[in-house]
């Protein structure tokens, strides 16, 4: 049984409708595209959860590591000037 | 590696609700308690089709068979919702299968129950799924990510669950003598198992504690019980059914006391002596082999395709 065989993984995204964005909902196995198609709308839309679908071969997913979370993602605290805050308004400015 | 640090640091993440993700660091134990919880949740999703596909092709109407269906099929998906996260902690689905096949792998006993009648659809649905929503929505704040997201997921998909069951069960209770005593039937059949579904008690519970203070589990066995003893007792009554047990009472704080669980029958059936244990178990190898020849033609057709791309 060990030599036995459930095909690759999938990550499914849905968009739920137009103009939103795509997420993340869980994977599928599938041997090809387009049975991994039909695999996540079977498994992740059974009530009209979305209207798209993307899928990514997990494989081919390059992820940041979370040892790099600290230097990686490091906020620009040392950078107010990239945040709107940042800058003074003359009294009495509006729509700005 | 497991320094005193890494612990610490580990349990202030927990303590302040963030989410461990599948590449954080995380304890061997944190894991491996995952691992085992996780696949025996979705092994259970996974057999629990059995006993209500024992009356698919037998339902009383064309509506009640679609229902069925639907119910049975999202069971399936809840396995593989469940599988999928929990081959995010670095075990295969193969390997899943296996552990459950060799029997190193559990999955929850109430499925090892029979459904000799149409009510037991009616109570299944009601009483046992109802059981696992107490139990899932408290899930759906456990600290592994990808378990709590599966069980978001999960919870949309139980109500109709419920609800398709209790909706049998109020139907045949209203029905004529006959109905109404197999309703009761399937109700005495069902309630205890039901209530074994939460675990032993807290003080015997082994892993408990340390589920507890990881986050994996938010609240206890006895809690979630009471719980669901004390939101199902009224619906056994509304429907003019009486609730299995004697000893029943309504408490000054508006809870229920009960009887003690028959906890020599509840290891009996964890043992494996169950009165379906061997039979659930086989049929899903069958199934998993019966299908062995579908994946290896798939696989082959799989190949073929990258080949051409190539
Ligand atoms: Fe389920
Ligand atoms: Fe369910």
């Amino acid at each position: 049984m060990s030599t036995d065989n459930q095909g690759p993984v999938w990550e499914v995204f849905i968009q739920t409708k137009a103009g939103k964005p795509y997420r993340h909902v869980g994977a599928v196995h599938a041997y090809d595209k387009e049975m991994a198609m039909e695999n996540a709308r079977d498994l992740y839309t059974r009530r009209s959860e979305g209207t798209a679908i993307w899928l990514v071969k997990a494989e081919d997913i390059v992820a940041s590591q979370p040892e790099d979370m600290g230097a990686f993602f490091e906020p620009s605290n040392d950078k107010p000037y990239r945040h709107p805050t940042f800058y003074v308004m003359p009294e009495g400015a509006k729509h700005i | 590696m497991e320094n005193q640090k890494r612990l610490d640091e580990f349990q202030a993440k927990i303590d302040a609700g963030i989410k461990i993700e599948p590449k954080d660091w995380m304890p061997d134990k944190y894991r491996q308690t995952l691992v085992r919880q996780m696949s025996q949740h979705a092994h259970s999703e996974v057999i629990g089709m059995q006993p209500e596909a024992n009356w698919l092709t037998r339902a009383p109407s064309l509506r009640a068979k679609k229902i069925l269906m639907a119910k049975i099929q999202d069971e399936g998906g809840h396995g593989l919702y469940l599988y999928c996260a929990a081959e995010t902690l670095g075990v295969s689905r193969d390997q899943y299968i296996q552990w459950l096949h060799e029997g190193k792998s559990k999955y929850a006993s109430v499925f090892n129950y029979p459904s000799p009648t149409w009510a037991d659809m009616g109570a299944i649905g009601w009483l046992v799924d109802g059981a696992a929503i107490v139990n899932q929505v408290s899930l759906q704040r456990t600290s592994y990510g990808p378990y709590a997201r599966a069980m978001v997921r999960i919870c949309k998909e139980e109500s109709f669950h419920q609800r398709q069951g209790y909706e049998i069960m109020a139907e045949m209770a209203k029905g004529t003598p006959e109905q109404k005593e197999m309703a009761q039937e399937a109700l005495n059949r069902w309630w205890w198992p039901s209530l074994m579904m939460f675990g032993p008690h807290d003080k015997e519970s082994s892993n408990s504690g340390q589920s507890m203070k990881w986050g994996i589990k938010l609240e206890s066995n006895d809690d979630l019980r009471q719980q669901f003893i004390d939101k199902t007792i009224p619906q056994v009554e509304l429907i003019g059914l009486e609730v299995p047990d004697k000893n029943a009472k309504l408490m000054p704080n508006g809870s229920y006391k009960t009887s003690d669980i028959d906890w020599d029958e509840f290891w009996n059936v964890i043992k494996g002596n169950g009165p379906c244990n061997s039979q659930r178990l086989k049929h899903h190898k069958k199934a998993h082999d019966d299908g062995a020849w579908v994946r290896a033609a798939a696989e082959a057709y799989g190949k073929k395709q990258m080949e051409l791309v190539d």
